[in-house]
Formats: structure tokens, C-alpha cells, sequence
């Protein structure tokens, strides 16, 4: 399936790629052919500075049973840590 | 009998709007006639594949160029990060698309080597492209859509500015033989979407043959994807380049 169906995810915060850190505005996040991960589809994220026109992407291709494990311990890092460091 | 060899570029000329466009051009060595064949990559861009897949067509006596439907994205960006931005932006348009295909068919014609007549052929989002192509360009000798999925108006809302048509709707305007390949496990498109493009073509009375493949999803001619299936491979590229050749004359 080869589609532009693609979710946005409004972040703040930064980014480290290849030419340093950036502050990152977006997240691309779509499934659909990976580039470089040896999966038909994977879950596929370009975190991005639409602000400055995205001239430049860190990119992660994700199975889709790793991107949920993924999203896990996201929530599960957020809730011990908040529960730690915010009052 | 030994093997002909090639000349592999990449050249410029003129896509939609007469912007200057990337293309990736493979020809036989010699001065020709050759036939011309536009190929058309799929969604995640002008890929290292779609090289192979110009280089084939080119061994088996064809000009053929790929554009780079992402080039404007940024000079200097590599064809994944170019697809990635072009993906942000909501994809290219099918009129953008369709212009760069009229630039790679002229580009192809005026070549000291072409023998007048271009084919299309199109992977994946790239094989709805080629069948807009066969309904809406003039002068397409040949149409070959392999697996392109979306063809039938099931677009998500928010995206129809870019891809206002279904491609299904202008079938009646096929002028152009056309060649379907696809795989019996994709899902877009599923055998029932083939269904119904070719309950359409059958309705209009069109020139057509479809090939259908048990054993293969999508992209199955995909030699570095997990999907690539071999045999099925193997025979549809024999289907590709005995269609090309029955109709461009090589």
C-alpha cells in the first residue's frame, strides 16, 4: 500500500540529527513503506520543524508490534516520572 | 548471443509548469530506434529500486526515465528525505504529477534515438499515476499499472485538493492498450477494487489484460522488501517487457 494518508503530531521540544540539534514542531507519523527497516509497512515517524520548512528530519521505521511497545513505555515513563518530578 | 550494453544517467529537462526536474535515464547503447518508457516510482520516492527497474527496461531495448516526482522538495536532499517532506506537505498533486510525466514523454520523443513511441509504467502509488496518465495525457502508446491502489475515489477527506479525481472515473478517456499486474494478497488494491477496474475497462470496451498473482501482496517485484516473491517476479516482468515490446516495437 503505498498512501500520503499521514497523522500530524503538533510537539514541542528538539531533536538530534545529523547536522546537530534542532527544535522539532511536528511529528509526521504514518504506516507505510520503510526505507531502510526490512519490513513490507512499518510505522514510520519524521520528527520535523515545519516552522523553518522542514528542511531536515530525524526519521525512525518501526515494526508495528515495536511501535506499540513503543507508545508503553512512553505512557508508562510519563506516569513514574511525573509522578516523581512534578508536584 | 552476448548482452548489449547501456548508458545510465541522470539528466534534467522540463516537468509541469516548465520547472527544470531530476530524471533518471537508461538507454541501450547504440543510436536506436528505441521506444521510450516513462517509469513511475511509488510513494516512498525515486529509490535505489527504481533505478534497477529503469536499468531492466533498459536491457531489454528501451529508453527509459524515471522522473524524481520530489524534486522541488530541496535541492541537495537525499530521495528519502525529499519523499519524507513531500510526504508532510499531503503528497504531490496528480496535476503536478501528470505534468511531469507530459515533461518525461516529450523529453524521451526528442531524443536522437527514440523511435517516436513512449510507454508508461507505474509501481504502486506510481501505478495509479500511470493509469491517470493512459486517461488524460494524449499520445501514450502503452499504459502498464502495477498494483496501484486508490484508483476508485476512496480518499481520505482533506486530500482531495491534490487528487480530486478518481482515477476510475476517466477510464472511458483510455486510449492507450493497458497491462494490470497485481498481487491476490494486497489490500490496496484488493481483488475486489481489481474487480471492479476491470468490470470498468470490460464495460468500455477497453484494451486491456490484467495478470493476477497468487502468492503476492503489494509490491512483489521488490527485490530488497520482505514482499518481493520471485517467481511471481519473474513472470511479470516477461509480461512488462513482452507488452512493451508488442506495442512500442522494440
Amino acid at each position: 500500500m503505498c498512501t500520503y494518508i499521514t497523522e500530524k503530531a503538533k510537539l514541542s521540544g528538539s531533536a538530534k540529527g545529523a547536522r546537530g540539534w534542532m527544535k522539532i514542531d511536528t511529528a509526521n507519523v504514518y504506516f507505510d513503506h520503510p526505507v531502510h527497516a526490512p519490513f513490507d509497512h512499518a510505522l514510520n515517524i519524521d520528527f520535523v520543524s515545519e516552522a523553518d520548512g522542514a528542511p531536515e528530519r530525524v526519521a525512525v521505521e518501526l515494526s508495528a508490534e515495536s511501535a506499540r511497545e513503543l507508545i508503553r513505555k512512553i505512557e508508562a515513563a510519563l506516569a513514574s516520572g511525573e509522578e516523581a518530578h512534578v508536584a | 548471443m552476448s548482452y548489449r550494453g547501456m548508458v545510465a544517467e541522470v539528466v534534467k529537462f522540463k516537468g509541469h509548469n516548465g520547472d527544470m526536474i531530476e530524471g533518471y535515464y537508461a538507454r541501450p547503447s547504440g543510436n536506436g530506434p528505441f521506444p521510450g518508457v516513462v517509469v513511475i516510482h511509488h510513494a516512498p520516492g525515486w529509490d535505489e529500486w527504481i533505478t534497477e527497474a529503469t536499468r531492466k527496461l533498459a536491457h531489454h531495448g528501451f529508453a527509459a526515465l524515471a522522473p524524481h516526482l520530489y524534486h522541488r522538495e530541496g535541492a541537495g536532499l537525499s530521495p528519502d528525505d525529499a519523499a519524507a517532506k513531500a510526504r508532510g506537505d499531503g503528497g504531490v498533486s496528480d496535476a503536478q504529477v501528470m505534468g511531469d510525466v507530459a515533461g518525461s514523454m516529450a523529453y524521451l520523443r526528442a531524443q536522437p534515438q527514440a523511435n517516436g513511441k513512449v510507454g508508461v509504467i507505474g509501481f504502486c502509488s506510481g501505478g495509479r499515476h500511470s493509469y491517470l496518465a493512459g486517461c488524460t495525457l494524449p499520445n501514450i502508446d502503452a499504459v502498464v499499472d502495477c498494483w496501484g491502489g486508490n484508483k476508485l475515489g476512496e480518499e481520505k477527506e482533506g486530500r482531495a485538493e491534490k487528487r480530486p479525481v478518481a482515477p476510475i472515473t476517466l477510464t472511458g478517456k483510455l486510449t492507450a492498450p493497458l497491462l494490470g499486474l497485481f498481487g491476490n494478497d494486497d489490500k490496496n488494491p484488493s481483488p475486489a477494487d481489481v474487480n471492479v477496474t476491470e468490470e470498468t475497462l470490460k464495460k468500455l470496451g477497453k484494451n486491456y489484460e490484467f495478470h493476477r498473482y497468487d502468492g503476492a501482496g503489494h509490491g512483489f517485484f521488490n527485490a530488497p522488501r520482505p514482499g518481493y516473491r520471485p517467481e511471481q517476479a519473474t513472470d511479470g516482468w516477461k509480461k512488462v517487457v513482452a507488452f512493451f515490446k508488442k506495442h512500442l516495437g522494440a
